[in-house]
């Protein structure tokens, strides 16, 4: 499968209907590397003709902006926004909740205005019109999944329902965790902690809401971000339930359900 | 004697409503001090939110039981009120029940309602004090309530008690005297709860009924004053902060942190210098490291925030063990602005004490523990950002004292040359899509 980046559409002289802002994680990290493989997949398949920056793409500032780096954080906003403009794009879909952020609601005042979507609300569309018709009987019907939900999908925007349908089209029985939706327990990766220790504390955040979705008995934690997903993962494994319980991203399960 | 008594209430009226007034100009200027913040768009939506939120207290609704018992508390308080406005007109006019001609049976009625009101008011703040010192709910044996905090909260629901109870007495002597035909006790028709306490006072006689219903009156009305000039200094003003804090509650996405126009600028002008205005000046400071470099919003959140502290037992740092409460960051900030306020009284304007909120009120190690999760935002019933003035301390540390951990100093020179927060290779940013292509 081609993935085509902006620069070679465009010296094809062709535009995408949607970029993909692949992010930092979903580009470098290799369990998040295959989220991106799984929803580029999806994409490809239901016949969406997207691009990616490639190389071209770059952080997009957001766990500087919350360390109170602010100069990096226009740095970066600026040479995204010069890149995005330049191609002129028009709409974006992103796996990461951060991104999707920074880009929907801090690039606007600094002269990047896009519509933005998160993959979800873009697969639960997706399902709605009948694109990604979902394999019977697939490996998730009757399955127990816990949707944990990332602040920068939740309480920052609002986005609750999206998820939860996409995974109700799978048959699965979802089972909420005792904190979900405005509730949520954050997996402890935002504010820039994922790249720094945790304060002295009694327990590190990931492993408190790894236990509660554990509590719940389901086999799959479902996640819609790249850094809840390592940090669940992580705190699955220091349970040692890794063979038990999957942590994995909804696109994922779509790939694998998708007839 | 009667016009003594006037004049007695006048002066007492008057000192209260002086002594308020000049509390509430001292924290409108101490408002102020923060820096400027335009919150005027959306005048619609804003007064929707000042219904649901104040008014309705939409967000206590997440726990019915407590959301009825404090709605009882706050419509008692208000509804209450309009008796008070009957008690200082007769203490004005040397009356005693100035309405009870004008209402007639409505009057009764009207008492009546109060009484209840009362009465439940007395029962909710019976259970406010034992959910708070015996029941031992998290929130409220937290380290942050220690001291005074923990006084003002148990004062405030005993001065209710006693206020009610007042209120009960006065017109259970009252009922007496008026069966017993003493003068000025015009007859005001049964009222079902205070008579209730008849059997207490019925075997005193009239002067010592009247003295007690007197001093009932008496002590009824002055400790409203006196609770009135109580408020500024108590957690216990939201209940009048909470409307104008509902009005400029944030409208827009909670994940958007406040822009910096000036660090705008200052990048625009080094990539692009032909934009830079020729007198252009740097800025003199970046984020807050003091009260005045916060924002008026964020300052109105410390005095409209009444230690609740369901951000606090929301907060993911908190609740794993971590220094930071968000709680503790609204008290602190109120506290250093008081600070400074009363410096400013003492000396006129503001002379340096060598403190500042940050450091001397919050700690670093808080403000690390901070995933910006706005779980803080989202719990407070009153519309309070705590995640806002986190972030303007850690702007000021990062950007004014370059304080930041080791590893974030490695994350920001990655962002900053490898264009990601890790030590990867810019070229390898797709090698994801190359894979997929094999």
């Amino acid at each position: 499968m081609k993935i085509n980046t902006m620069a070679e559409m465009m010296a094809n002289g062709e535009t995408p209907e949607i970029l993909f802002w692949v992010g930092c994680a979903g580009s470098f990290d290799q369990r998040a590397q295959k989220i991106t493989k799984a929803f580029a997949t999806i994409l490809d398949k239901v016949g969406i003709k997207f691009a990616i920056l490639g190389k071209e793409e770059a952080c997009t500032g957001d766990p500087a902006r919350r360390a109170g780096n602010e100069f990096l954080f226009q740095m970066m906003a600026y040479q995204n926004i010069q890149i995005l403009n330049g191609y002129n794009i028009r709409k974006i879909v992103t796996t990461c909740p951060h991104c999707f952020n920074t880009l929907k609601n801090e690039y606007p005042e600094l002269g990047g205005n896009y519509e933005v979507i998160h993959h979800t609300t873009l697969l639960q569309e997706l399902i709605d019109q009948g694109k990604i018709i979902l394999k019977e009987g697939g490996s998730f019907k009757g399955k127990k999944i816990s949707f944990h939900d990332s602040c920068y999908l939740g309480r920052a925007n609002n986005i609750y329902e999206a998820p939860r349908k996409v995974l109700e089209a799978l048959d699965a029985e979802l089972i909420e965790m005792k904190r979900c939706r405005t509730k949520g327990l954050c997996c402890g990766a935002g504010g820039a902690q994922m790249f720094k220790e945790d304060e002295p504390g009694n327990k590190r955040i990931n492993i408190e809401r790894a236990d509660e979705a554990l509590e719940t008995g389901a086999t799959f934690i479902a996640a819609a971000c790249p850094f809840c997903n390592t940090m669940m993962m992580d705190g699955v494994k220091n349970r040692e339930k890794e063979n038990e319980v999957a942590v994995l991203d909804i696109a994922e399960m779509i790939a694998e359900s998708i007839a | 004697m009667q016009y003594l008594q006037q004049v007695l209430f006048c002066i007492m009226a008057g000192a209260a409503i002086y002594w308020f007034s000049k509390k509430v100009a001292e924290i409108r200027r101490n408002i102020f001090l923060g820096k400027a913040q335009d919150l005027s768009d959306n005048p619609g939506q804003r007064w929707k939110n000042v219904i649901l939120l104040a008014l309705g207290q939409k967000k206590m609704f997440h726990n019915v039981p407590v959301a009825i018992m404090h709605f009882i508390i706050y419509a008692g308080f208000i509804i209450i009120n309009m008796e008070v406005l009957e008690i200082v007109l007769d203490g004005i006019l040397g009356t005693h029940r100035l309405f009870l001609p004008y209402l007639g049976e409505f009057y009764g009625l009207l008492i009546n309602t109060f009484e209840w009101l009362a009465a439940s008011v007395i029962v909710v703040c019976i259970i406010f004090l034992a959910r708070r010192n015996w029941l031992k709910l998290k929130r409220f044996i937290s380290k942050d309530l220690n001291g005074w905090p923990k006084t003002d909260a148990n004062l405030i629901l005993i001065t209710e008690i006693v206020l009610m109870s007042l209120f009960l007495t006065m017109n259970a002597t009252d009922q007496i005297l008026q069966d017993r035909g003493v003068a000025h006790y015009e007859p005001t028709g049964s009222f079902f709860l205070s008579a209730q306490l008849i059997p207490l006072f019925e075997g005193l006689p009239d002067g010592t009924l009247i003295a007690i219903e007197r001093v009932a009156w008496w002590i009824h009305i002055a400790g409203i004053f006196a609770f009135l000039n109580y408020l500024p200094y108590s957690k216990h003003l939201h209940i009048a902060l909470a409307f104008p804090n509902a009005y400029y509650a944030n409208l827009q996405a909670p994940g958007k942190i406040k822009n910096m126009p000036e660090v705008q600028n200052e990048v625009l002008y080094a990539m692009q210098p032909e934009f830079a205005p020729a007198n252009a000046t740097p800025p003199a400071s970046f984020g807050a490291k003091d009260v005045f470099d916060l924002s008026w919003k964020n300052l109105l959140d410390a005095y409209s925030c009444t230690e609740c502290g369901r951000c606090t037992s929301e907060c993911p740092a908190n609740q794993t063990g971590k220094l930071l409460s968000p709680r503790k960051i609204m008290m602190a900030t109120r506290d250093r602005l008081e600070e400074v306020g009363r410096n400013i009284n003492v000396n006129q304007s503001f002379v340096s004490d060598n403190k500042t909120l940050l450091h001397d009120y919050i700690s670093v190690e808080e403000l690390r523990a901070c995933t910006t999760c706005n779980a803080c935002v989202e719990a407070c019933p009153v519309s309070i950002s705590p995640l806002d003035i986190i972030v303007e301390l850690r702007r000021s540390l990062i950007m004014e004292e370059s304080n930041a951990p080791q590893e974030w100093n490695s994350t920001f020179s990655n962002i900053e040359n490898n264009f990601a927060p890790w030590k990867f290779s810019p070229d390898d940013r797709d090698k994801w899509a190359n894979e997929m292509a094999s």
